[in-house]
């Protein structure tokens, strides 16, 4: 199943390279990647390829950032973007970006920051004798309103030109990421992989419950920790580059579960499906809805949000 | 106790708030871009002053807070009817979606259709309105933790968040046909003239009697609808008074100021800690209290980033936020 998803993501990354103003055939697109010079190769390699590595990427982060936050929480909203993460990595990113300037370093400490800052309030408030799923989630909801309007306040004063960039920046958007802005998250991005990789069997270990985790050498506490801030790195260094993509977060390690049918949530499949939701939003964004202006966070809202309405809705029918 | 005692102290209560409205009436008018005197406001309102001051009274914040007070009373009234309606503490017709499907069906009438007067979306926005109620209530109210807070609010959050979603795309694509409703959707009170208001006012007025006709009854459905019906209460009739109700409420406030949430949810709130849990009482006192606290954070929406400003809508979701996680925390709610 892992394969035919990695097919289908090729796939359609040809078809994201391939189309466009200018549109190519994809032996054109193939040739252009593996030939070095000429107007098909600029197009390709400078203009189009960033965008489709990056969709790829950042999906796959977002998906493996879902897949961590939901298997911690035992819950498919615990998802970082419905409680609040995202707006959280955002924030930090606007106040870096007002305060420091804008440089990928200051956006991506800001955001990791904020990110951080969001998770830890939005825990401390749900906390009443443990975390209970329902009140984690209405606790992210008011924290995201309460962000929301923080960060429109930020963008209201801040002055035009950055206000600008931010705010196509805000709804989430890919539009302006070529490679100066790709290559420093996909560096980051492959700095934490083999964290994740690391962090896989203490995952697993404590989907059965603290106690087996123990018997089996895990540290429960330290490992929840550690699952916590990679979840959260992988998500604040996608929206220092793209703003807060959210929902695929959320669906992505669902699909990816229905798809492999396996016990727990898949990380490999979670990656592969987070990849290819972001890839088709983001190409439906930009060649099938007017304007050729709409942000993929739009795209990624209403996909997610009525695929939260559905899980609602299945939910009863299975009980 | 004696029964009068307990009716002259809430009588008196709901008589300083009042007070308070008409206080915030004034600042509305007086506090802005520009300061302008109490001694000036009143000269432009009896007709004596005709200097640019005046006329800024006249012509800006007179209708503006005339929008205020009719979106307040109405968010702060729809609000009070869906908690008791679904006996939910955490409903808003924010939070529920309602005030996004309104917006979302205004969107589509005014970019889709090309509908442009207030009395054409209007109906675009009652019908959006009523739509997202019905959704919202089909799918919180069954299955798995059935009609409990969390699963509606959720419920809503995730509907109002599909269908902002598609308004915002609308909006993103055709930026010019769509520069009016850019601010109206981050839920605005800014350059509201007598033509969007006036037109809605009936609908509102209907509203209110609609809510003010149930409140007894709705007094018997919160002890649950077996007790009612033995109380002799038309469960079926009072509830589809009571959608109508918040249908005209939300619909028209929305139609008037956008969508804006968390009024709604936490005015009602204070009533009930004032008055006890009759819902005469709280609906008369939402009335007062919400249009001082949609206009209180209109006037902070103005003066926070002078001479620019805030929607106000986000204004109340800075203050409504907080309200909405202190009412999760308590145990009453989050066990259910």
């Amino acid at each position: 199943m892992s394969l035919a998803l990695a097919i289908a993501a090729l796939l359609v990354a040809l078809l994201a390279l391939a189309s466009g103003d200018y549109p190519l055939t994809i032996p054109e697109v193939l040739q252009a990647l593996f030939s070095g010079d000429g107007f098909a190769h600029t197009i390709v390699v400078n203009w189009r390829l960033p965008r489709v590595v990056a969709a790829l990427a950042f999906g796959a982060a977002l998906g493996v950032s879902g897949a961590l936050f939901q298997s911690l929480t035992s819950n498919p909203l615990g998802s970082p973007d419905i409680i609040g993460f995202s707006t959280g990595s955002y924030t930090g990113a606007l106040i870096a970006l007002t305060v420091l300037g804008d440089t990928y370093l200051s956006t991506s400490v800001g955001a990791l920051g904020g990110g951080l800052a969001t998770a830890l309030v939005v825990y401390l408030l749900a906390y009443r004798k443990g975390v209970q799923g329902f009140r984690l989630i209405i606790v992210g909801i008011a924290i995201t309103a309460l962000l929301t309007g923080f960060n429109t306040w930020l963008l209201l004063r801040a002055q035009l030109e950055v206000a600008m960039s931010a705010s196509i920046w805000g709804s989430g958007s890919l539009a302006l990421v070529g490679w100066d802005q790709a290559i420093p998250a996909l560096i980051v991005l492959a700095i934490l992989t083999p964290l994740v990789i690391f962090l896989a069997r203490p995952l697993r270990q404590l989907e059965l419950g603290d106690d087996t985790a123990r018997a089996h050498g895990v540290r429960a506490e330290p490992a929840r920790l550690a699952i916590l801030v990679v979840g959260v790195a992988l998500t604040a260094t996608v929206t220092a580059a793209s703003g807060p993509i959210i929902f695929v977060a959320l669906a992505a390690p669902q699909i990816a579960q229905r798809l492999v049918r396996g016990a727990g949530l898949p990380l490999v499949a979670s990656a592969l499906t987070g990849g290819v939701v972001l890839l088709v939003a983001d190409y439906v964004a930009q060649h099938l809805l007017p304007g050729g202006q709409v942000p993929v966070g739009v795209v990624t809202v209403c996909v997610g949000g009525a695929y939260l309405l559905w899980l609602l809705v299945a939910d009863r029918r299975r009980r | 106790m004696p029964v009068t005692s307990i009716h002259a102290r809430r009588s008196v209560g709901w008589a300083i708030a009042v007070v308070a409205l008409a206080l915030t009436v004034a600042g509305s008018l007086a506090i802005g871009s520009r300061d302008i005197s109490l001694d000036v406001v009143w000269q432009a309102l009896t007709g004596v002053s005709t200097s640019s001051d005046a006329i800024v009274v006249l012509d800006l914040r007179v209708p503006r807070t005339i929008a205020g007070l009719a979106a307040g009373v109405a968010l702060g009234l729809s609000g009070a009817v869906i908690q008791a309606l679904t006996r939910n503490p955490l409903a808003d017709p924010g939070i529920l979606g309602v005030t996004s499907g309104s917006a979302f069906a205004v969107a589509m009438a005014v970019g889709v259709l090309g509908i442009t007067a207030v009395t054409g979306y209007l109906w675009f926005a009652f019908l959006g309105a009523f739509a997202a109620t019905v959704v919202v209530y089909a799918i919180g109210s069954t299955g798995r933790g059935a009609g409990s807070p969390a699963k509606l609010t959720l419920a809503g959050v995730a509907l109002g968040a599909v269908l902002g979603g598609i308004t915002s795309a609308m909006l993103l694509a055709d930026p010019k046909a769509f520069n009016a409703l850019q601010s109206w959707n981050a839920g605005s009170l800014q350059y509201r003239d007598w033509s969007v208001i006036l037109p809605v006012l009936p609908f509102l007025g209907v509203g209110v009697l609609l809510t003010a006709a149930i409140a007894r009854s709705l007094n018997a459905i919160a002890l649950g609808d077996d007790m009612s019906a033995a109380l002799g209460v038309n469960v079926v009739l009072v509830r589809t008074i009571a959608v109508l109700a918040i249908t005209l409420l939300a619909g028209g406030a929305t139609a008037v100021a956008g969508p804006i949430a968390f009024v709604g949810l936490m005015v009602p709130h204070v009533a009930r800690w004032i008055v006890g849990p009759d819902q005469r009482w709280i609906f008369a006192y939402t009335l007062v209290l919400a249009p001082i606290l949609l206009l209180a954070a209109d006037i902070l929406a103005r003066i926070v980033l002078r001479p620019g400003e805030l929607p106000v809508g986000i204004v109340t979701a800075c203050l409504g936020a907080p309200v909405l996680i202190a009412l999760v925390r308590r145990t009453k709610v989050s066990g259910l």
